[in-house]
């Protein structure tokens, strides 16, 4: 039973990491560093609540977050593409205006400087760890078709080709015809958009939106994309280590043996060592943060 | 009368082209007529690369006019001056290292079969024109691990794919050895069998000869000259190229055909100055690069390393330099083992390094021509903990009379200097202080034909006041115009070690393909 509460646990914790990673991979590829994953997620978060609540669809609260995330890719991506600015201070940039702008709407629509009210989400109540109520959420289902459309359309696609040989050599895909702005642009688009819809189902797991609420996740999704060498599968493989991670840091919190903050270090603890063990040897995509010519 | 005849395949009037304050095209004019071979001429910054980038897609001209086959193609994108049947092999690879072949040759127009990538047609169709010109590829192999010669036949492959009809190659034997430079002259006819333009960037002369139909020659972002090759000669082309005093252009071929080589058949038999013995030295992604090399450079003596760029030439030097630890043997400076020293401790003992890229290496190119000329020195530039600035202008004022440095101001930035005299900073730096054992990497690599003949005469000097000179240079020419001892690098090893006199381009080809070995001693 425990070992059940355990895998339901981690399948909850890692459908926001995998969205996030799949499209930090996409990024990445492209030659955009994913290092603004966790804005979008925090923007996709806070969309998907206003967008359900005034909707009353969580349906809308996701085309909600799809478009927020979107919206704040392509200021990224407009500011390191078209103005060159540099990406990882840009994207940090874009990650504290992310929490100020929540922060801001939220007071302004909501009344509130630490959370939105009671939004729509899937299911009746806060999803716990039975079967049913896991299945029942659409974007478990998501998330995971996630991974393999987009290593589908990675590998197996002329759009894909395109990503890896921009994100790899833009000069020698510029030479044979390829815009790599253009390409860039729809990459970050789809990085942005599922982060988004990342963000989108921590709110309409958790029926609200409450400031900050991604956590840190969007660090984690991008250590993930790293250590699951830019690749979705990897990447998807390595979230869920570090959910798994998680899940025991809760499971352990109730045991009361070791210190709960030696416990909750868990997860972090684990994404330094994987990161300083195995990224070692990986190869990022050559162009990564280099501004085009 | 045929289309192509009525209107040349390429003319290209009045281009201009600035990059900032650079005008690298100023009114540069081409006429090329199809089916022929033409070489387009001009020493390093001339303009060619530019005007054929021009051509290509890649640049839109400030202003001028571009025909081709009769259509007015002024300021074209990529995209269609490829769907055109124009494509151009550039001198740096336009290819995705970590795609394969066929992925390469199909990007920008992909074979699809329901909406996914159509790989197996894609191989077939490469192995198919791999077969029908004669360019031996392998489609599914990732072009990472292919070799320098192999790449160049799939940028070739990757262009005729397109459906060029003129194609453009830009230095195109500058990484080949002799053998792959036949091979390729033999493809290139082929082509123009077929009834396709290209047009041949070099500043070799020998090759513009042996292979070109008619030549452009351009100076300063200008046109200066049209020749028939069959009506012309190489001294011709050479004052077209120079403009002023041919002497210097000339000299350099008559060093190249050896006419001039000073090499020295009877050494001093001292002790050696540098001496490498069982080097073992990993590459970057922890390959073996250096695979147990052992050699000595006398005093007095020039060491000549020859070989394709890529076979561990660049991990030796930055071994030796100390940029780079060794995983086993050891490197001796006059008997003194420096295996361990660091850089600064290695100059100390008497070592000097021209790095192979002066502008990842030997130059920060923001800082002034004075600071420039001291760094690695600085300590010994110095008033207790402060920077003695005025030593500093001193010795600039020194070196820039010395080594003709142009213009004559220490507190330029290296950056606004010509490509010449920025190598002329380096090599007043490292040479114009005391040193015993001097690594001459790529000496010339990018430099006009005046300073070409400075450098090597100062290289000369040093050897002739006894020092040890280790020579890489990419260009074999270079090599055989300077060496007393040559050796041949292949594969992370000397796979030959011969006197200058025994050595010519058709001795050494083979063993820089690896095709010929014989482990020095």
């Amino acid at each position: 039973m425990i070992i059940f509460g355990f895998l339901a646990q981690t399948l909850r914790i890692v459908i926001p990491y995998i969205f996030a990673a799949s499209g930090g991979v996409i990024s990445e590829r492209s030659g955009l560093i994913a290092i603004g994953l966790e804005g979008y997620m925090l923007t996709g978060a806070f969309c998907a609540a206003l967008a359900s609540y005034y909707s009353g669809s969580p349906w809308i609260g996701l085309i909600g977050a799809a478009a927020g995330g979107i919206a704040i890719a392509l200021l990224y991506a407009v500011t390191a593409i078209r103005f060159r600015a540099d990406q990882v201070v840009v994207g940090i940039a874009i990650n504290l205006l992310a929490v100020g702008m929540t922060r801001f709407f939220l007071r302004l629509t909501f009344h509130s400087s630490a959370n939105s009210p009671r939004v729509p989400g899937f299911g009746a109540e806060q999803s716990g760890t039975g079967v049913a109520s896991l299945a029942s959420n659409p974007l478990i289902w998501m998330g995971i078709a996630a991974v393999a459309l987009v290593a589908w359309m990675l590998y197996r696609t002329p759009f894909g080709l395109r990503i890896r040989a921009v994100g790899e050599h833009p000069v020698a895909a510029t030479s044979v015809g390829i815009r790599v702005g253009r390409i860039r642009y729809l990459a970050a688009a789809l990085s942005g958009m599922l982060a988004g819809l990342g963000g989108a189902y921590l709110a309409l797991d958790q029926h609200q939106f409450s400031a900050e609420m991604t956590a840190g996740r969007g660090f984690i999704a991008l250590a993930a994309v790293i250590f699951g060498r830019w690749d979705p599968v990897r990447a998807a493989l390595a979230c869920l280590l570090f959910a798994a991670a998680d899940a025991l840091q809760i499971q352990l919190q109730g045991a009361q043996a070791i210190p709960s903050q030696f416990v909750e270090m868990i997860p972090y603890a684990l994404t330094i060592i994987a990161l300083a063990g195995v990224v070692g040897r990986a190869t990022p995509p050559a162009a990564l943060g280099k501004v085009a010519e | 009368m045929s289309m192509a005849e009525s209107s040349p395949a390429i003319r290209l009037t009045d281009i201009y082209k600035s990059f900032g304050p650079v005008q690298a095209n100023r009114g540069a004019s081409l006429e090329v007529a199809a089916g022929e071979i033409h070489a387009l001429v001009g020493e390093n910054g001339a303009g060619k690369s530019t005007l054929m980038r021009v051509l290509s897609g890649m640049y839109a001209p400030d202003s001028g006019r571009m025909e081709v086959f009769g259509r007015d193609v002024t300021g074209w994108r990529t995209a269609e001056a490829i769907d055109a049947g124009v494509g151009m092999v550039h001198q740096h690879f336009m290819l995705v290292p970590t795609l394969t072949v066929a992925e390469n040759v199909m990007l920008g127009r992909e074979l699809t079969k329901n909406g996914q990538l159509d790989r197996e047609r894609a191989e077939r169709e490469v192995a198919e024109l791999s077969r029908a010109t004669g360019l031996a590829v392998r489609a599914d192999r990732t072009v990472a691990d292919l070799s320098v010669g192999e790449a160049q036949r799939v940028e070739i492959l990757k262009t005729l794919y397109r459906g060029a009809r003129i194609l453009i190659l830009d230095e195109p034997t500058a990484v080949l050895s002799p053998p792959e430079i036949d091979e390729l002259w033999q493809v290139l006819r082929q082509v123009r069998a077929r009834g396709e333009t290209i047009v041949l960037i070099t500043h070799k002369l020998d090759e513009v000869m042996e292979i070109s139909d008619t030549i452009t020659v351009m100076r300063n972002g200008r046109t200066v000259a049209r020749l028939r090759t069959a009506e012309t000669r190489p001294a011709e082309i050479a004052k077209a190229m120079v403009g002023r005093d041919v002497q210097l252009a000339m000299h350099y071929i008559d060093e190249v055909r050896g006419a001039d080589t000073a090499a020295r058949t009877h050494l001093p038999p001292s002790a050696p100055l540098l001496e490498v013995r069982d080097l073992l030295v990993e590459d970057a992604r922890r390959l073996t690069a250096v695979n147990g090399v052992s050699f000595s450079v006398a005093p007095g003596e020039i060491l000549g390393i020859a070989g394709v760029e890529g076979n561990g030439q660049t991990e030796l030097l930055e071994a030796l330099a100390g940029l780079r630890d060794v995983r086993g043997g050891r490197i001796a400076i006059a008997s003194r083992d420096i295996t361990r020293l660091t850089v600064k401790a290695r100059g100390d003992a008497g070592l000097s390094h021209i790095p192979e890229d002066r502008h990842a290496r030997g130059l920060i190119l923001d800082y002034s021509v004075a600071e420039n000329l001291i760094l690695g020195q600085q300590h010994r530039f110095t008033r207790g903990v402060r920077i003695d600035q005025e030593r500093i202008h001193e010795n600039a004022r020194r070196q820039i009379a010395a080594y003709d440095i142009r213009p004559v101001d220490p507190q330029l930035p290296a950056r606004a200097l010509s490509g010449g005299n920025q190598q002329k900073i380096v090599i007043a730096r490292e040479m114009g202080r005391a040193f015993q054992v001097l690594l001459a990497a790529q000496p010339t690599r990018g430099v006009d034909v005046g300073a070409i003949e400075f450098i090597h005469a100062r290289l000369r000097d040093a050897r002739d006041a006894g020092k040890a000179i280790l020579l890489v240079s990419a260009d074999l020419a270079e090599i055989l115009a300077l060496s007393d001892r040559i050796a041949v690098m292949y594969g992370g090893r000397l796979v030959t070690v011969l006197p200058r006199a025994e050595a010519s381009e058709e001795v050494l080809g083979p063993y820089m393909t690896g095709a010929a070995t014989e482990h020095a001693a």
